[in-house]
């Protein structure tokens, strides 16, 4: 059969595509909070609620219907609902104010939609099966066998990406995204409708957030709480891309997902080259943990401002 | 002449000691112990109010500095307890459950970790800023987490509350007495500090900070000195907090205890020397009160800090004093 290192090759290479499809997991949570905070300068931390309204309406109508494409429907429309109520009831109050109300206001809604959620589907997880059709594993060349599903994400991942680069760069909405962006005053007195350019660009980034939640959802258990771990991620991910830049979402993302996922596995190999197999792994996994900290300190040492930044 | 916000807190101070001492004669120990969660809870709000408010510095991250004074309290009772040392290379270190000794690795761990964590994110400002500390809040979140040697996920047990000279401990109403005095030393460090020159320069850093650097004072530093502090009193109560509770977790490091910590700020009202001793009573009223009638009472917390955040914003201290926040205009997060 495979040589030692054939296998330690096929692993690495699955290991690299597991941190694609984090990486591109991330991205889709990233662009919506970066787009946010560059156009309207709010800092949203319900951005991870909203990641979680769409695994729950996803794993409610896929439930009722049986169908994963109306469960994905379903999440986007719901998070972008969402998104848009809360930015008519709340954060169009908060976008004159400091970050620390800004700070304040976004975590008293975490708590809201929490424990809402929780009063209406309870403690315990839910399961969103894969769908069928992508349900087994795909046979790549040279003998690596990768999960459809997973690959699937990667690729969809990939397809928002570029829609969104397109999207923000050639249509008119996405000029007045830019132009928001770089001067808010000046798109408002050329008669643009800035509450309704701010309220659909919260929704998109809503609906993108709400699309990853689905998609994660079929690989973990959607469960209350499931967004605010993959929020701090995109923290981190849009600190080291450069807030309020697409580009640096998508590099910083990749960045994320593949330092996280390559860490779990080489450090405690790395460790075990010099220490006893028991406590290589204990210390690998315990730095693997703090890697992606480590990655943002590093780049903040050398650009303060990440690595896409202005300002 | 006493002023108004004078006045309640004064009454604070007095109502914190005497509805304690109250209960312990009536013998309630239940709110014996709830008044030191308060008080305790009240100087972790302490140590982020120098911080936050006086340096305008919205650090989301305050759970770390909370839960290094609490594993320093844990690991050090742990080794005493085992009879094994911490550390037998390059000199012995046992463990310890003299209370002092405890409190000082817990100031001057959690310090050191303020210096390195505020040098680099003190580098960047406003909404880095909040990122940054909520990320490296969440780094010992998981470092916790996946290191077993101190119980990782499940935590540590303090089996029998550490020692103080001359007290007992185990006694509600002298553990009370030990967390109050340390609160009420804290507040007395925080006025001092900012009536000196330093919290004064600090306080003109956040609200000016090209003036502060025309007459030759670098903000940097002066923030980097104030978080060190900041970070240090929060450790503090983290380690009265592991010994309030004999245990302590990775929970302590959760972003949500960072969230909390900030709650009990802004609900008494930022940047006033009492705000955090009135948002750490209302907070434990309201989970005592609206989490007896709910399990889902953190809805009504949310809508509560809502209404705050939103209309009331000089908290519970501002409504009553009636006075705006001096500072309302702060722009960017403080030094945006």
């Amino acid at each position: 059969m495979f040589s030692r290192t054939d296998m330690s090759l096929i692993l690495l290479i699955e290991q690299l595509l597991n941190g694609l499809q984090f990486g591109v997991m991330l991205f889709l949570m990233s662009a919506g909070l970066t787009l946010i905070f560059g156009v309207m300068g709010l800092i949203n931390l319900a951005h991870g609620s909203l990641y979680m309204v769409g695994a729950f309406a996803a794993a409610g109508v896929a439930a009722a219907t049986g169908s994963f494409a109306l469960a994905l429907a379903a999440s986007l429309a719901a998070a972008a609902i969402a998104g848009v109520l809360v930015e008519v009831l709340v954060i169009r109050r908060l976008y004159d104010r400091d970050h620390l109300d800004q700070v304040l206001a976004t975590f008293a809604l975490i708590l809201i939609f929490s424990e809402s959620t929780r009063w209406v589907f309870g403690s315990f997880p839910l399961y969103l099966d894969v769908p069928a059709a992508l349900s087994g594993a795909v046979s790549l060349p040279g003998g690596i066998s990768y999960p459809a599903y997973r690959l699937a994400i990667i690729g969809i991942g990939l397809a928002v990406a570029v829609i969104l680069f397109l999207l923000i760069s050639k249509t008119r909405i996405g000029m007045r995204i830019r132009a928001g962006e770089s001067d808010r005053e000046m798109i408002g007195a050329l008669g643009v409708n800035i509450s309704v350019l701010y309220t659909a660009v919260f929704a998109l980034g809503a609906a993108l957030a709400g699309f990853a939640g689905a998609l994660v959802g079929a690989i973990q258990s959607v469960q209350v709480g499931m967004g605010e771990p993959v929020l701090i991620l995109a923290f981190v991910t849009i600190v080291i891309g450069g807030i309020g830049s697409i580009k640096g979402a998508f590099v910083g993302a990749l960045l994320v997902g593949l330092t996280d996922t390559l860490g779990r596995v080489l450090l405690p190999v790395a460790f075990g080259t010099f220490m006893d197999p028991s406590s290589a792994t204990a210390v690998g996994a315990a730095l693997a943990s703090m890697s992606i900290y480590i990655l943002m300190a590093g780049v903040l040492l050398f650009k303060p401002t990440g690595l896409y930044g202005s300002a | 002449m006493i002023s108004r916000e004078g006045l309640i807190n004064t009454a604070l101070v007095f109502g914190l000691l005497l509805v304690p001492l109250w209960a312990h004669f009536s013998d309630e120990p239940y709110i014996v112990t709830l008044s030191t969660r308060v008080a305790i809870l009240a100087l972790a709000g302490v140590g982020l109010n120098l911080a936050l408010g006086l340096g305008g510095l919205v650090s989301l991250g305050h759970a770390m500095f909370f839960g290094i004074g609490g594993y320093a309290a844990g690991i050090l009772a742990s080794h005493a307890q085992s009879y094994t040392p911490l550390f037998e290379w390059p000199v012995v270190i046992e463990g310890t459950q003299f209370m002092p000794v405890i409190w000082l690795v817990a100031i001057v761990a959690s310090a050191l970790v303020a210096l390195l964590t505020g040098a680099l994110s003190l580098r960047t400002s406003g909404v880095y800023f909040i990122m940054i500390t909520l990320a490296f809040g969440q780094m010992f979140y998981y470092f916790t987490i996946s290191w077993p040697a101190y119980g990782g996920e499940d935590g540590l047990s303090i089996y029998v509350r550490d020692r103080f000279p001359g007290l007992n401990t185990l006694v509600p109403i002298q553990f009370f007495g030990l967390c109050f005095a340390a609160l009420m030393l804290a507040l007395v460090v925080v006025a001092r500090i900012a009536r000196s020159g330093f919290g004064l320069a600090l306080n003109a850093a956040r609200q000016n900070e090209a003036r502060v650097r025309a007459v030759g004072i670098e903000p940097y530093r002066l923030r980097l000195a104030a978080f060190v502090i900041s970070g240090a009193i929060t450790g503090l109560a983290g380690a009265l907090y592991a010994d309030l509770n004999r245990f302590v977790s990775p929970a302590m490091f959760s972003w949500q205890t960072s969230g909390e910590i900030m709650v009990f700020v802004i609900l008494g009202g930022v940047a006033r020397l009492f705000g955090p001793v009135a948002g750490a009573a209302l907070f434990i009223i309201l989970e005592e009160v609206l989490g007896g009638m709910s399990d889902y009472w953190h809805i009504w917390l949310g809508l509560l800090l809502l209404i705050v955040v939103l209309f009331a914003r000089g908290g519970l201290i501002g409504l009553i004093a009636g006075q705006a926040r001096r500072d309302s205009a702060g722009e960017g997060g403080g030094h945006g």
